[in-house]
């Protein structure tokens, strides 16, 4: 009797816990609600199945206990019986992959009216570029990498001199407004990730890889690297605020352009030279 | 050419002769010859078994180090690259030197020739030279831990370009001995993997068809299949990685810049994803290999102590080998979040999927031997079962991530830790346990300590549950894995730490619970419960030997003759509630089937 | 390969606790195939080679489209390699003809010409390394040169674990006072058989080198 009830407390005791768990999900904050009823649908039918297997389990150990008297029933197979057994697990699959990969399909599939800005991440901190008002980021080389151009820009390339450079300091992102997000890495892999956006892609030296959401409320997000890059992969911590319009209208004025931060450097050369000439 | 002193004739109504090539046992006349440098698959089982567990030990005092710091940091000194190094050895030894060895080396070695019927196996002597070799790969990788640097802290997945940059703890030496030794292992792999299929497929004894093997060979052989064809990825993407550390190659390294926005590295144009390609063409496979062998083995426990054959064998031998096929197009549902072409995706989320249907099989074919058995709750059963609920539990989280977008948020988070503890490390090592229950009394001829086992039971079975079934929900919660230390960030819903004392908690208990199981084996030998022979009732080969303990040759002058399959129990009309595959018709009285 | 008609689909729908297949099953001398373990064995070791070279084609054929690739030279002596290479398998099929009428004086000789014939492929290949060295084509310049050590290394090495078994092959047809027939030409046929499967790998990544 023991063994029977303790897998039945083993199941409802899950069941519960997944009911009653304080560790849980934050509420989303972008437009990829999609994935978590895809998840809660995940849930319903993968729970059915976890309860009945348990249940049908405790429930033979109880009912055909050994008894020296008896025999087991000899039945090799139940063709009928395995069959619908396998249509109903493929109903099962088919009822999750279906919604899953209409999701995923929005998820690869930018809006056209995506605005883009770049991420760039190295061991072990956040960058961030905006492509400025000709609305085009830059191309970048990381032949290019200095001191004064830590993002690599290509000075030959016109786009590049609007682009809005920030450098170890918070993102600030446009409410309701779809974002894609252009990944770059400078030296290993690293992954942008904001649990309540839900959504995150690696960031590969070598290659740009982007993935795209709307934030759909204020606030102010922490942004956790995702793929192990080394010692202080933990440490790597950012942040994001998303604005309403006006807010971050006043947010974008006060930040500086890659013209501007190469003017400031070179303002700084000149005052080396000027006082290594006194 | 000598004879080995056996006629293989073998007995039975009418039935010829078994004409094979008498095997040339070798026979060991010294200590060094019949306990170490041993040709017999039964003592070469035995040395895979304790070395793979003393090097398994290492790992489970690693992950105890581990779960201290994540849950009380500062209680064990330990900084970030010691912590990553923990962790990348910890997963390394566990997945590939403990699971993998001891399943095909250990049960591979012990049982498949008992099992078909033959007296060892194809190719003794590269049999043993199989296991010194694994033993060799199982010596650079502890020789990694004492080098300048010690060992890899990459983890186990070893990515580049992070292993070999200099951000990443061991990217020197340590890495280097880890390549090499992985190496080792699966030359020593190709050589005990040879023994174990070819014996499988020519060694049987007569009678013996594939549809008669008991499920533990179709596992075991299914799975050597598998390393077959997956240990070469491995092998590839090890010899680019290291020469492209040693020798400055680019294979996988683009041009980069050395860590903390460093000097640009001499690299340019590889692709750090190519290496999670032949990673993972390789690593897929790799969890079948640890969970095919266990499947088999689960549903011999099973009927064997429900003392019923089990439901549907010709679904469960065909599950084995499609779950085999399938294992090769799933690779790249590890690689959803990597950068892939999107395409991909809608691709391997299909695969995935339909593996599960196969698989779901499985757990239906063994609840349903339970129902109408005959249940003994035996420890071996007790572990079945236990292993009944946690791979059911690991297998269906396998259905969330396999679902690619469902695998956005939840990928490198604990979420993934979960679901592949609870379906490769619990699971499968429940059935290790239980099997070891199991056969003890075949391989020293008494039992384990039958209260001892009980005991052992619950702790483990409940302990590892609750260590891993919560630890899901940090990974919902979107806390990342390979963390040296959690914050409790603002944003989540409840306290990380509070959760993560109680697992590392839950862990620690469950952990030195073990130590009474090492007590039952080693008290056990002298002083167990004397078995009789074929204490359980078995009716596969193993059990009918002359001896028990076998003895060398296995069945005494003639080999068995096979005149029925693996699960004859409770066979209407017969008297016992089991008959030996080696049982002629004519011994079998009343039985309603089999009147041949 | 497999043993009576029987497909493995066939062989897998058996229902093994029917009595007319247990009678039929009675029959079984357990095997499955219809070749020798020894032969079995080595096609095990053929395969593991051929996914690993395959998989390192793949990876080749991966990278050799981008633009920064530059194909190395050609030498003619590694056309002279794979002539040697090419005329030690000649040799071997004369070999395995004559065990095969157990002229055993004959398998002799042509073994040590083969054996001669693949130390002097492998001392070419090395020649071949010196001069691409000195020409300044390293292995870490360029993807191309990455590759073709690395195919001549991987290839290498493995003639070099067949010149083991050419040892072992040695023993059994020379040292034995009474050749033991059968043995002998199942080892012949087994070392041979490897041999021209490394010249066919050999002539497959020469012929991915040349032409890409």
């Amino acid at each position: 009797m023991i063994i029977p009830a303790v897998i039945l407390l083993v199941i409802l005791g899950s069941v519960a816990f997944h009911l009653w768990t304080p560790w849980w999900w934050t509420e989303v904050a972008s437009n990829w609600g999609s994935i978590d009823s895809t998840i809660l649908l995940t849930f319903w039918v993968t729970g059915v199945v976890f309860v009945a297997v348990g249940l049908f389990i405790a429930f033979c150990v109880w009912r055909y206990r050994y008894d020296k008297n008896r025999k087991a029933d000899y039945e090799p197979e139940n063709s009928k019986l395995e069959w619908i057994l396998t249509i109903l697990t493929a109903l099962g699959v088919i009822a999750l992959l279906t919604p899953g990969l209409i999701v995923w399909n929005k998820y690869v599939t930018v809006p056209e009216e995506a605005y883009e800005i770049e991420v760039l991440g190295y061991q072990w901190g956040w960058g961030f570029r905006l492509p400025g008002k000709d609305g085009v980021l830059g191309t970048t080389d990381i032949n290019n990498i200095s001191d004064e151009n830590m993002f690599g820009l290509n000075t030959d390339d016109p786009h590049s001199f609007d682009d809005i450079l920030i450098d170890g300091d918070d993102l600030h992102i446009l409410l309701n407004h779809p974002l894609k997000v252009n990944l770059r890495s400078l030296d290993v892999l690293h992954d942008f990730y904001v649990p309540q956006f839900r959504a995150k892609m690696d960031m590969v030296p070598g290659m740009i890889t982007y993935y795209w959401f709307t934030p759909i409320r204020t606030g102010n997000f922490e942004i956790l690297c995702a793929e192990y890059c080394g010692t202080a992969h933990y440490a790597m911590i950012g942040n994001v605020l998303v604005d309403e319009k006006d807010d971050y209208d006043g947010w974008l004025n006060e930040q500086m352009t890659f013209k501007e931060t190469l003017a400031l450097n070179k303002n700084n050369d000149l005052i080396k030279i000027a006082s290594n000439n006194d | 050419m000598a004879t080995n002193g056996y006629e293989d004739v073998a007995k039975g109504d009418a039935i010829p002769a078994l004409e094979v090539q008498p095997q040339e046992l070798y026979h060991a006349k010294s200590f060094w010859t019949r306990y170490i440098f041993c040709q017999d698959a039964k003592v070469i089982a035995i040395q895979y078994a304790l070395t793979a567990t003393t090097i398994g030990l290492v790992g489970l005092v690693s992950s105890w180090l581990i779960r201290m710091q994540i849950a009380f940091p500062g209680v064990i000194p330990m900084d970030a690259s010691a912590y990553y190094q923990l962790v990348t050895m910890h997963g390394m030894i566990m997945v590939i030197y403990l699971l993998t060895a001891l399943f095909l080396g250990g049960f591979g070695n012990y049982l498949i020739p008992l099992m078909v019927g033959a007296r060892d196996m194809v190719f003794p002597y590269l049999n043993m030279v199989s296991y010194w070799v694994f033993l060799l790969a199982v010596l650079i990788l502890v020789a990694s831990y004492f080098v300048p640097g010690g060992p890899t802290g990459a983890g186990w997945t070893l990515y580049p370009p992070q292993a070999i940059t200099s951000g990443t703890p061991g990217s020197g030496l340590g890495i280097i001995l880890m390549i090499v030794s992985l190496a080792v292992f699966v030359v020593g792999f190709t050589m005990g993997g040879l023994n174990y299929v070819i014996t499988t497929l020519q060694a049987r004894t007569r009678g013996m068809t594939l549809m008669r093997l008991p499920l533990t060979v179709w596992g075991i052989f299914t799975a050597t299949v598998l390393a077959l064809f997956a240990f070469p990825a491995l092998l590839v993407a090890g010899i680019m990685m290291l020469l492209d550390n040693i020798l400055g190659t680019s294979f996988f390294m683009p041009a980069i810049l050395e860590a903390g926005l460093g000097e640009q590295m001499a690299y340019n144009g590889g692709s750090p994803i190519l290496f999670q390609h032949l990673f993972w063409f390789f690593g897929h496979p790799e969890v079948y290999i640890v969970a095919l062998p266990a499947f088999g083995i689960v549903s011999d426990l099973i009927s064997v102590h429900a003392r019923k054959n089990i439901f549907g064998y010709r679904m469960m031998v065909w599950a084995i080998v499609i779950i085999g096929f399938l294992s090769f197009i799933v690779w790249a549902h590890h690689m959803y979040v990597a950068g892939m072409n999107p395409w991909f995706g809608f691709f391997f989320a299909t695969t995935t999927l339909i593996i599960a249907i196969p698989t779901a099989l499985k757990v239906y074919n063994w609840v349903l031997t339970l129902w109408r058995g005959n249940i003994q709750l035996t420890v071996p059963m007790l572990f079945a079962i236990g292993f009944l609920i946690t791979f059911v539990n690991g297998g269906i989280t396998g259905l969330f991530l396999g679902n690619v977008i469902v695998d956005v948020p939840l990928s490198d988070t604990y979420f993934v830790v979960a679901h592949f503890h609870m379906v490769m490390g619990i699971a499968p090592v429940l059935v290790v346990f239980g099997s070891i229950y199991h056969w003890y009394p075949l391989i020293t001829g008494r039992f384990l300590n039958n209260r001892l086992g009980k005991i052992h039971f619950w702790i483990t079975f409940l302990g590892s549950y609750s260590i891993y079934f919560p630890m899901h929900y940090l990974g919902f919660m979107g806390v990342p894995r390979r963390y040296f230390e959690i914050y409790d960030s603002e944003f989540y819903t409840a306290s990380t730490s509070d959760l993560n004392q109680f697992i590392t908690i839950a862990a620690l208990v469950t952990g030195f619970a073990q130590l009474v199981f090492l007590y039952n084996i080693i008290v056990s030998i002298k002083h167990g419960k004397k078995a009789e022979k074929n204490p359980w009732k078995a009716c596969s080969l193993e059990w009918q030997t002359t001896e028990m303990p076998p003895e060398h040759g296995n069945f005494g002058k003639e080999l068995p003759v096979v005149y029925r399959w693996a699960y004859d129990f409770s066979v209407p009309g017969a008297d016992e509630d089991y008959i030996p595959q080696n049982t002629s018709p004519n011994e079998v009285a009343n039985a309603q089937v089999e009147k041949t | 390969m497999i043993k009576k008609e029987e497909s493995i689909v066939q062989l897998l729908t058996q229902k093994p606790w029917d009595p007319n297949q247990a009678k039929l099953d009675n029959m079984h001398d357990g095997k499955t195939i219809n070749l020798s373990i020894g032969k079995l064995g080595q096609r095990y070791i053929i395969i593991v080679s051929t996914i690993l070279f395959c998989l390192f084609i793949v990876t080749y054929s991966d990278r050799m489209i981008y633009s920064d690739w530059q194909n190395m030279p050609e030498p003619m002596l590694l056309w002279f390699n794979s002539l040697v290479l090419l005329v030690s398998s000649i040799v071997f099929i004369s070999v395995q003809i004559a065990s095969n009428k157990k002229q055993f004086n004959k398998v002799k000789k042509g073994l040590l010409i083969v054996g001669g014939l693949s130390f002097v492929f492998l001392f070419g290949q090395l020649l071949v390394w010196q001069k691409m060295i000195n020409l300044g084509y390293f292995m870490s310049s360029n993807p191309a040169n990455a590759y073709f050590y690395l195919f001549t290394t991987l290839h290498g090495l493995h003639l070099i674990g067949g010149l083991i078994y050419w040892v072992i092959t040695i023993k059994k047809v020379w040292i034995s006072e009474e050749i033991v027939i059968r043995n002998a030409q199942h080892t012949v046929e087994l070392c041979g058989i490897y041999w021209h499967f490394l010249l066919f790998v050999w002539l497959v990544l020469l012929g991915l080198m040349s032409f890409s």
